[in-house]
């Protein structure tokens, strides 16, 4: 049995701008494989070409042993997907919005009924199935929307950036119902920005600029960052990042928060030297510690050292 | 092809619809008012136009030619005059729309039988009103000569005109006909435009496309509720002229009915088309409005005669869908005439429905962007 997803050198171009170059991968059964990177790298492309929203330009990918390109119809009845944009019907009930896609999937009577119910559990929206939907709070708005995308049970499921804008309860709640998802062998293909959400992947694929930069579980991705990560916690980050960017010893210094997180060549001159130059550029340091680097961390230097790569 | 999904689509889009209280009162109400502005303000008729009289002759003589001329009720005094200066003041701010000035020689010149010549002021500023006025003035004010002359004149030609299919000259048995043409394109192209642009600008037709649901289905469903809407429409229509207005209707309401279908289909289509297209709800609505709502009202022969019209507009009303049906409406309502006459347009119908529909099927085979 093959992998659910196989994607061999897929690429989209729009006129000039490449938003997806010849990406290659394959997710096994049961896996949650996330993609990762920042706005434009090309992660929402490549889900609209696996679920046949978008045609690429070249390569192929075969979903559910389906070649996404020819056999588009095959590919959709057996898969489910959440778009980055609330696309239920607001002005429809929570049953009726079940229902319609119930019937575009051919599910009915006693069978829509069981679905229904095990919607309106997973959602938390039992006996509220009257409700208009847009009367909802998107966190119950976001799990009804990924019960209709499961509504037909399908083996394969893809969620482009699904959690963003609610809270991180919601958030938590949402990606419990992807691991009972995964656990009964869904195979889920997931992006986010949200980093603490990377970590819940079994895989994780970095994009950048339409290139997959890194492919690899989040802890090995963590383990391979060789460099330490000193945390610095000062009155200005925004100036302490300008006053270490340019330094001897400093590889990369960038904002984390409220917190200013910069790699360096060596961990033990880099605490003294670090404390001396803000000082020196007239800022309150508050603490300079080493941590253990976040995946967060190990993206911004595979990034860079993409980056590199590319200019040398 | 799968009807129950078809199904599906259709029902959905009927309980969105049923809740949109702005959409539907553009669907039932802006018909209802239309019919009812175009069937009693813009009336095209020439009836009861304000007249002033400046009789100098005060005979029964004169008093007779006025009496004449009011008698068809085509003209009404309003305004009796006593001084030659008053008639500019009268004709300029619009009181009258003519004046009928007699001289005091008026009975003695009649009498002598050496011509008795009358002045008629026109108000010309509505070109139109006025020479249908002129037109009615001259023809009383010929009969009345031709009975006050006293001998008998046998004229060598003998015209008897008949009026046919509108026998009172009515423009209101026109326009209710035509109106349907008209009504069904702002339908077509508001309802369509809004309501399918709405799904590309909320995402849920990429939602719709992540399905298996065939784009025919999508579309035919969609089309669905707003062909059973253009059917009540119609039906209020032709039922307000009927019952309001008096509007013969004496053809064949199955055929007018199969008819509008075919239009619906061409007018749906398009709106489809124009939503798909540029997928926006405020650029469709207007781009629907300009592209058929104006043409059925100012280039389908609804209330401007085609055939007055210069070439070029004569050449582009042929890409009009609405000038046909406007021409089987008016055909059906007011000549009963059947599909042994109108079958040109039937065919030209049939030509604009496939390609409505073939552009709106065309525009969701597109990948969504």
């Amino acid at each position: 049995m093959p992998d659910p997803v196989v994607v061999e050198g897929l690429t989209r171009r729009f006129g000039d701008f490449v938003a997806v170059d010849h990406v290659s991968f394959g997710v096994g059964q049961g896996e949650i494989f996330g993609f990762v990177g920042p706005n434009g790298a090309g992660k929402t492309t490549t889900i609209k070409m696996l679920t046949c929203l978008l045609r690429p330009s070249e390569g192929t990918a075969r979903v559910a042993d389906h070649d996404v390109r020819t056999e588009a119809k095959a590919v959709r009845q057996r898969i489910g997907y959440m778009s980055q944009m609330f696309s239920l019907y607001g002005d429809l009930t929570v049953d009726e919005n079940i229902r319609l896609f119930g019937s575009l999937y051919g599910i009915t009577g006693a069978h829509l009924a069981e679905r229904r119910d095990w919607i309106l559990a997973m959602a938390d929206l039992t006996r509220r199935g009257d409700r208009m939907t847009r009367e909802l709070p998107l966190g119950w708005k976001q799990r009804l929307a990924l019960g209709c995308a499961v509504l037909h049970e399908p083996p394969i499921l893809f969620l482009d950036e699904p959690t963003s804008g609610v809270d991180p309860t919601s958030r938590r709640h949402f990606w419990d119902l992807i691991y009972r998802l995964a656990e009964t062998g869904t195979t889920v293909l997931v992006s986010t920005h949200y980093m603490e959400e990377a970590e819940y992947c079994h895989r994780l694929a970095l994009m950048h600029r339409g290139r997959l930069v890194a492919l690899d579980r989040p802890d090995r991705l963590r383990r391979d960052l060789q460099q330490p990560v000193l945390e610095v916690l000062t009155d200005d980050p925004a100036r302490a990042v300008e006053a270490l960017r340019d330094a001897p010893g400093v590889i990369e210094a960038a904002m984390f928060g409220r917190a200013v997180h910069v790699m360096v060549a060596d961990e033990a001159a880099g605490l003294e030297d670090v404390a001396r130059r803000l000082a020196a550029a007239g800022r309150r340091v508050t603490a300079v510690r080493a941590i253990a680097p976040s995946l967060e961390d190990a993206f911004v230097a595979l990034v860079r050292r993409q980056g590199v790569a590319a200019v040398e | 092809m799968s009807a129950w999904r078809l199904w599906a689509v259709a029902r959905k889009e009927w309980i969105q619809l049923r809740r949109d209280t702005r959409s539907l009162a553009l669907a039932f109400a802006l018909p209802a008012l239309l019919i009812l502005l175009f069937g009693y303000a813009i009336s095209l008729d020439v009836r009861h136009i304000p007249l002033a009289v400046l009789d100098h002759s005060h005979t029964p003589d004169s008093r007779r030619l006025v009496e004449a001329l009011v008698a068809p009720r085509y003209f009404t005094v309003t305004t009796t005059l006593t001084r030659e200066g008053e008639l500019d003041d009268a004709l300029r701010t619009g009181r009258v729309r003519l004046a009928l000035v007699i001289p005091p020689s008026f009975a003695r010149d009649l009498a002598a039988g050496r011509g008795a010549p009358v002045q008629l002021l026109l108000d010309a500023s509505d070109a139109n009103t006025a020479t249908i006025a002129q037109n009615y003035a001259d023809a009383i004010v010929a009969r009345y000569s031709l009975a006050v002359g006293g001998r008998a004149v046998v004229l060598p030609v003998d015209l008897r005109t008949r009026v046919w299919y509108n026998e009172t000259l009515e423009s209101r048995n026109m326009v209710v006909p035509g109106l349907i043409a008209v009504i069904m394109s702002i339908i077509a192209a508001m309802l369509t435009a809004l309501t399918i642009a709405r799904e590309w600008e909320r995402g849920t037709m990429e939602q719709l496309a992540a399905t298996p649901v065939h784009r025919v289905e999508v579309v035919l469903g969609k089309l669905v509720p707003y062909i059973g809407i253009g059917f009540v429409d119609v039906t209020i229509a032709v039922v307000t002229g009927r019952v309001v207005f008096h509007v013969p209707v004496r053809g064949d309401l199955l055929l007018l009915a199969a008819l509008t279908l075919l239009f619906l289909l061409a007018a749906l289509g398009w709106g489809v088309f124009l939503s798909a297209a540029l997928k926006s709800q405020l650029l469709a609505t207007q781009a629907a409005l300009i592209t058929t709502y104006l043409p059925a009202l100012l280039l389908s022969g609804f209330i401007f005669s085609i055939s007055a019209m210069p070439l070029p507009l004569r050449v582009i009303t042929h890409i009009v869908p609405a000038r046909y049906f406007v021409t089987i409406t008016k055909g059906i309502f007011l000549k009963a005439v059947g599909l042994e006459t109108l079958w040109p347009e039937v065919l030209a119908l049939a030509a604009f429905s496939a390609g409505g529909l073939g552009l709106a099927l065309r525009s969701f085979r597109k990948e969504l962007g």
